[in-house]
């Protein structure tokens, strides 16, 4: 590795630092607009005009937006993600079970879709035209049309109500055995998939099949190599950026996007945190739900980014 | 002495974007005798890379062969299977593609990709792999033969990569090697040094060989025989002396011809009246990046270009890719405003900036482009291509602008039906020809023509060309003709510039563009463009000092 590769790997982590600082503020002044007065909220109706602005100064409410937007800046390098205005408990002890509910969610619908998805792709991709890859491109198409809240919702009416087989609601909590874990999972986690599958499917296979027209894939053939050959050495190595980057896009929606799927298998997860503070206007837990997303975002697509910069030699 | 290659009554069939079924190749049967280098020679869709690659047993997506037979080494290929096709390939007969460039795969290094056919068909153990191709790479007169290897295609050059694509056919021993326009997208100087290499690596393994080209004059360096095709059909068959020097067919008449056009026949001087110069370029500076207070910019391309250009003269640029000739052009018309100088169109200097010309200075010059593919709309109809600049210009409409869109079919010699249809339905020629009607359009007074003939076959070029001289006599233009084809310039041209990692070296007559010509670089130019001539190549003596110092390799 010398100089050139680092300095694209620098400027890719310093782009990331400044949109997430972007990202921060929008979050910020966009909460900041919230219809609502919390401190008249907390206190509730009877609350004296005293009273309210007591509890104004003693929340900093006072003080400039501006201020307010620094402290609380300083304070998230810190690790310290503030007190929840709502029951009075560290920010980081309400998220910190919820986030791994959610994690653990993700990662078992990317162990099982990621694979899946890139093997149908790329078999669709060698086998193009045939009646399989007609049969693929079909299904991906038909599951990107259907809105996820009509597979969660079919499924609960399918496997919960008329077969039985699985329970509606999703509590994470109560799971003992390796069977249970299967079955609060299967419906999400099944949801899910299909909902990021269908978007890798569709880039894999359009970019392997951009590089299995190239004239190297071609001269690969002629050199006498095996399809199998063909496909994994040469077309591959080329094909994985955008691959990596269509990855990175649907796994992302693994932290952020799943709010429908949490809420109606009612999962703990943090989406259904982050929804929950919305209704009671909890201002700091939703600063801090949004900036987990938009970290997990960036760290996804920054990987992916500097996957495709390492895997070009053109850049070494 | 047995053959190594026998096809018989090949016939090819292509389906076409449409649908529909289309023979590409009809009946086609020859032999190659073992040693023996066969060229295939004809127009783009003649289909002698299909004919080529189907002594591979392979053809493209799309075609297929429906009949006939194609035996390699004693073996019908057409009907096995893919597993056993497989196992030829590389072994005993391998390909060299038209761009090494494309053909290497950018993900891996030379070395594995050129030794990659001895693990595929596990020849030999990989340490001798790579000593033989180490050796191959000296036998191609690679430079540094022992590292060259590992390094990426992107880090050498295009000449290096076509040799290094040839290493990757050989080193597999095949009886056969399959050249697909190997040269076509090298510099001319370039171009000598591969061919040597290929013909005495070949010669020296008695190798049989099919070199698939559009053009003659390299044919006749290193084919024993030449194949003439047209339209999917064998036209004549013969010893390349033959077909050079006593061609049977119309077609390789037509041919022979075209590849050297009608020296320019140029109008007698009328020195008596002291002529303001239609074009006067002075010292031209121009480049990209941010320019800094000296007025250089940071990517210099043109240095210090000038030259004048008289009415109803034509001036020639001739130099290789990478020298700026295009990059001038674009300056002239604006397009890359200028760092320095100026450009004097009729003794008024003209803004460098296009956009912040007159109307009336940027109908007198227009540009032609290489590709009328790309510079053609594709939306629109042939009508609407050429009424454009009739409005623009001229502020037609209606009936006048209609009448004058016929008049500009008939000047550039195509059928007024045309003007309904679209660019992508018309012939490379056709589309080149409303390329330039759209300038004519324009009532110019010069024309900048950037490479109008690279991009097309021999044949179609030289009628564009003589369609440039009809008009000029018609309409007194005057050309700045950009090429790196010398003998296009020559055809029209009535003097030459040459240039040279962005500056002018030197400007003379075509006629005397032979040895006499003053500057090192210029003679090494001329002298490396092949000749109709079996022996050129052997008898070529290059000074290797001024090689040496003129190769950007």
């Amino acid at each position: 590795m010398n100089s050139p590769i680092l300095n694209l790997v620098a400027e890719r982590i310093v782009v990331a630092v400044v949109t997430l600082l972007f990202v921060a503020f929008t979050i910020f002044f966009a909460t900041e607009m919230l219809p609502g007065d919390v401190a008249e909220i907390l206190l509730g109706q009877a609350a004296t005009p005293e009273a309210v602005a007591g509890l104004r100064a003693a929340m900093n409410l006072d003080q400039p937006a501006f201020l307010r937007f620094i402290y609380w800046i300083g304070n998230l390098f810190t690790g310290d993600l503030g007190v929840s205005y709502v029951n009075k408990m560290p920010i980081s002890d309400l998220i910190g079970g919820r986030l791994v509910n959610s994690l653990k969610l993700a990662s078992v619908t990317a162990a099982i879709s990621v694979p899946i998805a890139l093997t149908l792709g790329i078999t669709a991709a060698i086998l193009r035209g045939t009646f399989y890859d007609r049969i693929v491109s079909i299904f991906t198409i038909a599951v990107i049309s259907v809105p996820e809240f009509m597979v969660a919702t079919l499924s609960v009416i399918v496997f919960a109500v008329y077969l039985g087989w699985l329970p509606a609601l999703s509590m994470a909590n109560e799971v003992t055995s390796i069977g249970g874990l299967l079955k609060v999972f299967a419906m999400p986690v099944i949801t899910l998939s299909f909902v990021i599958s269908a978007q890798m499917i569709r880039m894999t296979r359009a970019a392997v099949l951009e590089t299995l027209s190239t004239a190297y894939v071609e001269m690969a053939l002629l050199k006498g190599a095996s399809r199998r050959r063909m496909v994994l050495r040469h077309a591959l190595p080329n094909a994985l950026g955008p691959i990596v980057n269509a990855v990175a896009l649907s796994l992302s929606y693994l932290l952020g996007g799943v709010i429908i799927v949490e809420t109606i298998f009612n999962y703990p997860g943090i989406a259904k945190l982050m929804l929950d503070a919305v209704s009671t206007r909890d201002l700091p837990l939703i600063q801090s739900c949004a900036m987990i997303f938009c970290l997990g975002y960036l760290l996804l697509i920054t990987i992916a980014d500097l996957v495709a910069i390492v895997s070009n030699p053109r850049l070494q | 002495m047995s053959n190594v290659v026998e096809v018989r009554n090949l016939r090819v069939d292509a389906k076409s974007d449409s649908g529909r079924t289309v023979e590409i190749i009809r009946d086609v049967s020859f032999d190659i005798a073992e040693g023996e280098i066969v060229a295939l020679i004809g127009e783009s869709g003649s289909g002698k890379t299909t004919i080529a690659l189907t002594l591979m047993g392979y053809t493209r997506p799309g075609c297929r062969i429906v009949g006939g037979n194609v035996t390699l080494t004693g073996q019908e290929i057409s009907n096995l299977p893919e597993r056993k096709r497989a196992r030829k390939r590389g072994t005993e007969v391998s390909y060299v593609p038209q761009s090494a460039a494309a053909s290497f795969n950018p993900a891996h290094k030379i070395m594995d990709q050129v030794i990659e056919v001895t693990k595929i068909h596990r020849l030999m153990p990989i340490d001798e792999a790579r000593r033989k191709a180490v050796e191959l790479f000296k036998a191609l007169a690679l430079p540094e033969p022992d590292t060259i290897g590992d390094r990426y295609p992107h880090q050498v050059s295009g000449g290096q990569l076509q040799r290094l694509s040839a290493a990757m056919a050989l080193i597999g021993d095949p009886k056969l090697v399959i050249f697909d326009e190997p040269t076509t997208a090298l510099d001319v100087t370039t171009q000598i040094e591969v061919l040597r290499a290929f013909k005495s690596v070949m010669k020296k393994g008695a190798i049989a060989g099919v070199y698939v080209s559009h053009d003659l004059a390299v044919v006749a360096q290193i084919a024993d025989r030449i194949i003439v095709l047209r339209n999917g059909e064998i036209q004549e068959v013969g010893r390349t002396q033959d077909i050079l020097q006593r061609p049977q067919h119309p077609y390789t008449r037509e041919l022979l011809e075209a590849f050297e056009p009608a020296p320019h026949a140029r109008v007698a001087d009328r020195r008596d009246e002291p002529e303001m110069p239609l074009l006067a370029v002075k010292d031209i500076v121009a480049g990209y990046g941010k320019v800094d207070e000296g007025g250089n910019p940071s990517v210099k391309v043109i240095n210090k270009v000038s030259f004048e250009l008289h009415r109803g003269k034509n001036l020639g640029i001739i130099g290789e890719s990478g020298c700026g000739k295009s990059t001038l052009a674009r300056v002239i018309a604006g397009i890359l405003p200028a760092a320095q100088g100026e450009v004097l169109l009729e003794g008024k200097p003209l803004d460098r900036d296009l956009r912040k010309r007159s109307r009336n200075d940027l109908r007198a010059l227009q540009i032609v482009f290489q590709s009328a593919d790309t510079a053609l709309n594709p939306a629109k109809s042939i009508a609407d291509i050429l009424a454009r600049p009739l409005t623009f210009y001229h502020g037609m409409s209606g009936q006048r602008r209609e009448a004058r869109i016929d008049q500009l079919l008939d000047m550039v010699h195509l059928p007024r039906s045309l003007r309904h249809r679209r660019p992508t339905e018309l012939s490379g020629g056709q589309k080149q020809r409303i390329n330039l009607a759209r300038a004519l359009a324009a009532d110019a007074k010069l024309i900048l023509c950037d490479e109008i003939t690279s991009a097309l076959d021999t044949v179609v070029a030289a009628a564009i060309l003589e369609l440039l001289k009809e008009l000029q006599r018609e309409l007194s233009l005057s050309y700045l003709f950009i090429s790196h084809d010398l003998s296009t310039v020559k055809a029209i041209c009535d003097e030459v510039a040459v240039m040279y990692a962005g500056e002018k070296i030197e400007q003379l007559s075509p006629d005397i563009m032979g040895s006499e010509a003053g500057h090192p670089y210029s003679r090494l130019l001329f002298s490396s463009v092949p000749k109709l001539d079996t022996g050129w190549l052997d008898s070529l003596e290059q000074d290797p000092r001024v090689l040496q110092a003129y190769s950007r390799r």
